[in-house]
């Protein structure tokens, strides 16, 4: 079964229900789809002068469809904050928002009559692609991330990670204690250098070659053959514990991973949004004084 | 406080000092009761063990905020009580008691009382005696801390309470003790590693049965994480030096491993309290049972069976401090003579009866309906008072509905005058069986915890008493005579209900005769495979798993609710069981005679058909795991291991209603939490991550709503109930005990104060004023909230979202649909292909 499959189907859990892609049936991916050959039918077969632009009265109907369309897609930003009582359903605003959102390729596109050209009209045309384009990564990664999230997490919360990798530097410290000062100081260096989350890059792509750890248990495996004998035992032990920091810092730093990729892409999604709806309202303006 | 400390510590045994009144424990109800006596110039003395006077009330944590609750019970006392921080109401009562000048004597701890009415010698532990006429015993229901007896353990490090694990740093801890106050002390001691604890706890036995789940487990994810360690099966042998270092001391522990020698810098000691009940018991004072819960016998006059002994207060059962201070007033005027003096509660008697056809003062009344219904007749004036308190009178017309089928409710009905008419068949209005005055009906509902099986309706003009599931299991708890009556009418009710319709009441007369109720652990099986027996078993309350042997595994079959049977299988496989049957949570069955059915199916042909139908349907269940199997027996497998880690690993074979997390479709965004504190004036009852989660199966730290709610055990205002759509809530007579929160087994619910306001959305949203939705951050509270207010801390927990359109807002609120509700109709039968 692959990932997206269980957002298609009511997932393999024995308790029925559907996720945001397939709520209520696909109800509104349906309704996309409807809307979407209508208005490519209508536009094969309606003739109108000089020809298809967004100027003519189909041209300001799928226009005002788009723009009604947008400024709906953005309400979901709201809806998601404003918990008032009554019969909504954010699984349903999102299904809704990503079919009809969708859609808007068909529609708008056919707004436009084709007509592109270097000016405020095609750029807020260029930025409703990329926010569509932005939307549909957060939906690939909401239909991916979270089952992989699980697994990774293994049945911890992100605290309790946190927790573990703290109570493994308390026992590096007292594990550390029988050894030469240039070991310990390796040692609290590794304790000190390690960040759990770094930077944004090296969080994307949760790499350990830079970790600080790593480079510890690097150097020391490479001194313990030539340390003195009775520094061996306490070394192991503490080559031992910084593998176990090692595995559990992998698991945090990809769980922090999969945390930023589910919201890494609305930092696109939503201020692209914004600048839409500004050169949107440009568009509209300038169409109706200058042209 | 002037310490009016009468006798200077003599020494040895000398005799003090004699008095009217001796009244022991100067807790809300005995601090009433002296100041009673010294308004009245009634010679007295008010002995206390602490220094300090009222001690449970000051050991509530500080700040806390002490509530008067019941608000319409007027306060009968000559001390000042009103709700108020618990600083507050220590100081007022330490004036009061200088101020009436009650006789105190602190640091007395009495160890024996001896003697009868005219003649009690009550003895302190340091030997010395005091004589009385009268005794008022008000030692509340803590009782004493056990201590440790082995050498060392009158150090002054061991400790017995722990008020703020945030106050110690870098000490080698030992807690003794694997019950939940010292797991939660263990963890709070470990909870930050930066304070850096190392602790060590110590259990007696093999696991750690006396604790809630959610706390073993925390423990147990706390020592997996290194934060901390624990030794089962170890007990103290000895504290003694012989440490190195800045550790002289250690604790030398005898595990199954040998003996340990471990550092300590402290022992917590939390070994349980012995409840007061033995001491009461020497005093010649009997109980209404032998079970924890028995309150001892007392007279309207809270008169023990001693007399002259008084007993009142939360050992007496009433567990509100203005019901303690109300009965010291009271209990005073009595041993002073003045019989007549009604109880303060009576005039919300009286307006109980208010209504009623016939005019009765409230002594008859208690006596009309005590001798009249059946089941309350050895229930005492006291008890009668108290529950009275709680219950409600309906009037009702003929034909006027009183319950409808598939209500939610778990209250009991007793008819006081009239009769009523029980439809017996849903689709049938007009077969009814009556019952009739003195006897009640609703236990069904109470012992199961499931709606009501039938609509009930007026047979005449009738009253009747409704007695809330909260007093009555009190009132079962605590007088044999009611768990007697009750359990043999719900038996006859039950048989009647399955197989009334289909045999003769002779028939059930004699399977009610040789039926008996049969208590089941979580996880005992009582049918098992391949055993030869007919016997049949209803479940009465809880509810069971039935599960086959396929290829060397136990499948998963289907789950059973109470109120319906099992065992009926092997009638028709030559009384052979085909299945095993455990129960899947504390459960009760009724067992059932087999030989009995074995001839009534031979010869009650309409019987049969009844049975066969059943039957047949169970054996698809059956032939369908057996063909699955065959195809996808991972599925199966599947099936079988999800369905035990919902039904018994999380409890939600005992869950009507809980919040489950797909995990395949959870974005970990937590809009879950933000609309739950959003609609929740600012705390969410719902705690995401936390909790368990198998086969992406996530079941979070949240309400499950359980059929028989753990957190209603002991709540002393009875302030947790059960609303009409099932849930379980908490109202606002709440008291902030804690009760409830240390009851709860799965750990759902907390002790907040409400935040103050904040600014609405828009204003944030547009100009980030205010901390955003959901639970604002501590930071924000504490600089936000109005100075010297301090908010009480009360219980918070998840209410199904009741009364709000809509429905529960978590689920509402989550975007990929990860978040769902479910309740056990949803998996009764997992395997039984209705999947699509
Ligand atoms: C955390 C918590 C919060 C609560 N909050 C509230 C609230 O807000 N409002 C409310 O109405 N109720 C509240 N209650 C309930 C209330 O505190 C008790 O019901 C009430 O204190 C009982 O009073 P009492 O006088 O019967 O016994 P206690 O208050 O328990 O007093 C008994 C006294 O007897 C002394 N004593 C015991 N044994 C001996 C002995 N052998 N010799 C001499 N002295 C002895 C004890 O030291 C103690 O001082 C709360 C209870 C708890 C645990
Ligand atoms: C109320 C809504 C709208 C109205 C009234 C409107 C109006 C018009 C008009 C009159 C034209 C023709 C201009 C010309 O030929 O020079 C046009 C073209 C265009 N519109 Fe819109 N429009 C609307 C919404 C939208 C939306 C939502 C988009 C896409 C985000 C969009 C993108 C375009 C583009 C790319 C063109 C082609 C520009 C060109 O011809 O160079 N419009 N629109
Ligand atoms: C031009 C069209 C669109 C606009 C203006 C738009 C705008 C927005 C806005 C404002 C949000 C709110 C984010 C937040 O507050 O957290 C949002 C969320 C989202 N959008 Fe879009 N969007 C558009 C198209 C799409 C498309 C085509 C898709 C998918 C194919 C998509 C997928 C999503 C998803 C998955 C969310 C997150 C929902 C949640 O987590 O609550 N969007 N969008
Ligand atoms: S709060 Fe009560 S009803 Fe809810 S899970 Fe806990 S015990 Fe059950
Ligand atoms: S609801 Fe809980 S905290 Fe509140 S009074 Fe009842 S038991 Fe105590
Ligand atoms: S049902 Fe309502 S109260 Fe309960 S957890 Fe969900 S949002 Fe909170």
């Amino acid at each position: 079964m692959t990932a997206l499959d269980s957002h298609t189907q009511s997932s393999d859990t024995p308790i029925r229900h559907e996720g945001f892609l397939r709520h209520k049936r696909y109800r509104y991916l349906k309704a996309a789809v409807v809307i979407s050959i209508v208005s490519i039918i209508v536009y094969l077969f309606v003739d109108v002068e000089p020809r298809h632009n967004g100027g003519t009265w189909y041209g300001y109907t799928l226009g005002t469809i788009s723009t009604l369309l947008i400024v709906w897609l953005m309400l979901i930003g709201l809806r998601k904050r404003a918990i008032t009582p009554g019969h909504w359903n954010l699984k349903g605003w999102t299904s809704a928002h990503v079919y009809l959102g969708a859609s808007l390729l068909v529609l708008a596109t056919l707004h436009t009559g084709f007509q592109f050209g270097l000016n405020v009209h095609t750029l807020a045309y260029t930025l409703m692609v990329f926010v569509i384009i932005s939307g549909f990564y957060g939906v690939y990664f909401y239909a991916t991330t979270p089952r992989r999230m699980s697994d990774n997490r293994a049945q911890r919360s992100q605290a309790e990670l946190l927790t573990a990798i703290r109570s493994i530097d308390r026992q590096l410290r007292e594990a550390a204690q029988p050894l030469d000062p240039a070991y310990v100081r390796e040692v609290k260096r590794a304790i000190s250098k390690t960040k759990i989350r770094p930077g944004l890059f090296t969080s994307i792509s949760a790499t350990q070659k830079r970790c600080a750890t790593t480079h510890a248990l690097k150097r020391l495996r490479h001194a313990a053959p030539s340390a003195p004998e009775e520094m061996r035992r306490p070394l192991e032990d503490i080559m031992a514990i910084l593998e176990r920091k090692n595995a559990l810092l992998l698991r945090t730093r990809r769980h922090i991973r999969f945390t930023t990729l589910l919201r890494l892409w609305l930092h696109f999604h939503v201020p692209l949004a914004f600048a839409l709806l500004a050169a949107l309202v440009a568009h509209i303006v300038s169409v109706f004084f200058f042209w | 406080m002037s310490g009016i400390i009468k006798a200077a510590a003599g020494g040895g045994t000398g005799l003090l000092e004699s008095f009217k009144v001796a009244i022991v424990g100067s807790g809300p109800a005995g601090l009433s009761a002296a100041a009673r006596a010294s308004a009245r110039g009634i010679s007295h003395i008010l002995l206390e063990k602490t220094s300090h006077l009222s001690d449970t009330i000051y050991k509530y944590q500080r700040g806390k905020y002490i509530m008067a609750t019941p608000d319409q019970l007027p306060l009968r006392s000559d001390v000042a009580f009103e709700a108020g921080s618990r600083e507050s109401i220590i100081d007022r009562w330490d004036d009061g008691a200088d101020a009436l000048k009650i006789n105190v004597r602190l640091n007395s701890d009495i160890v024996s009382i001896q003697g009868s009415q005219g003649n009690f010698q009550l003895t302190l532990a340091d030997g010395e005696t005091i004589t009385a006429d009268f005794v008022v015993l008000a030692i509340g229901v803590q009782g004493n801390p056990n201590k440790v007896s082995q050498p060392g353990g009158d150090l002054p490090f061991v400790q017995y309470q722990l008020d703020d694990p945030k106050e110690y740093f870098d000490e080698h801890i030992v807690v003794i003790g694997g019950g939940d106050a010292g797991i939660e002390n263990a963890l709070g001691l470990a909870a930050d590693p930066e304070q850096g604890n190392l602790v060590t706890l110590l259990q007696r036995a093999d696991g750690f049965p006396r604790a809630k789940e959610a706390n073993v487990q925390a423990l147990h994810k706390a020592r997996d994480d290194g934060r901390l360690d624990f030794i089962t099966q170890a007990s103290l042998l000895r504290i003694e030096k012989g440490g190195s270092g800045e550790n002289p001391w250690v604790a030398v522990v005898d595990t199954k491993d040998g003996e340990a020698r471990l550092a300590c810098d402290r022992v917590i000691a939390r070994l349980g309290a012995a409840p007061p009940r033995k001491f009461v018991e020497a005093a010649g004072v009997e109980f209404t049972g032998p079970d924890r819960e028995a309150f001892p016998i007392l007279s309207a006059q809270y008169e023990s069976s001693v007399p002259g002994l008084y007993i009142i207060g939360a050992l007496a059962g009433f567990p509100l401090i203005k019901h303690c201070m109300n009965q010291g007033h009271d209990v005073v005027e009595f041993i002073a003579g003045n019989t007549d003096l009604q109880p303060p509660d009576t005039p919300l008697l009286e307006l109980l009866f208010e209504k009623a056809s016939v005019h009765r003062s409230v002594d008859e009344w208690l006596d009309y309906i005590r001798t009249g219904v059946e089941i309350l007749q050895d229930v005492s004036p006291l008890q009668m008072r108290e529950f009275l308190l709680t219950s409600m009178t309906h009037y009702k017309r003929l034909g006027e509905v009183i319950v409808n089928r598939n209500d939610i409710g778990s209250s009991i009905f007793a008819i006081i005058d009239g009769s009523v008419r029980v439809e017996i068949d849903p689709n049938d209005k007009k077969k009814t069986v009556p019952i009739e005055a003195g006897s009640i009906f609703g236990e069904l509902g109470l012992i199961s915890g499931r709606r009501r099986t039938a609509t009930v309706r007026a047979g005449e003009p009738t009253m009747l008493l409704e007695i809330p599931r909260n007093a009555t299991l009190k009132l079962i708890a605590s007088v044999p005579g009611v768990k007697r009556r009750m359990e043999r009418l719900s038996m006859e009710r039950q048989i009647g209900q399955i197989f009334g319709r289909v045999l003769t009441p002779h028939d059930v007369g004699e399977i009610l005769s040789r039926s008996e109720i049969i208590p089941l652990r979580a996880g005992e099986a009582f049918i098992n495979e391949g055993d030869h027996s007919t016997d049949i078993y209803i479940i009465r309350s809880g509810s069971a798993v039935v599960e086959k042997q396929i290829g060397g595994k136990d499948v998963f079959l289907s789950y059973i609710l109470a109120g319906n049977y099992v065992g009926e299988m092997s009638l028709f496989y030559d009384g052979y069981r085909t299945a095993t049957v455990r129960a899947a949570i504390k459960s009760e069955v009724v067992k059932l005679p087999g030989e009995v059915f074995e001839r009534l199916l031979a010869e009650n042909s309409e019987f049969r058909q009844t049975v066969e139908k059943q039957v047949a349907q169970r054996r698809r269940v059956n032939d369908y795991i057996e063909a699955k199997r065959e195809s996808f027996s991972s599925v199966v497998d599947m099936h079988s291991s999800i369905a035990r880690f919902l039904l018994e690993q999380e409890g939600l074979s005992e869950a009507t209603d809980a919040l489950v997390i797909d995990e395949t479709l959870c974005i970990g965004c937590d809009n879950c939490e933000v609309a739950c504190a959003e609609i929740h004036e600012g705390i969410s009852r719902l705690d995401r991550e936390a909790g368990n989660t198998y086969a992406y199966l996530h079941v979070p730290t949240s309400c499950r709503h359980c059929e028989h709610p753990h957190c209603m055990t002991d709540c002393p205002p009875d302030a947790i109930h059960r609303g009409p759509d099932g849930e379980v809530f908490i109202d606002d007579k709440c008291i902030g005990c804690g009760n409830c929160e240390r009851n709860c087994p799965y750990g759902v619910i907390q002790m907040a104060a409400v935040p103050p306001k904040k600014p609405g959305l828009f204003s944030w949203l547009a100009f980030g004023v205010g901390p955003g939705p959901g639970e604002p951050k501590r930071e924000w509270v504490d600089s936000h909230k109005k100075k010297d207010e301090t908010a009480p801390k009360l219980a918070v927990k998840c209410d199904m979202c009741a009364g709000i359109k809509g429905g529960p807002a978590c689920v509402r609120a989550c975007p990929t649909g990860a978040a769902i509700r479910i309740s056990p109709d949803d998996y009764l039968q997992i395997a039984s292909g209705s999947q699509d």
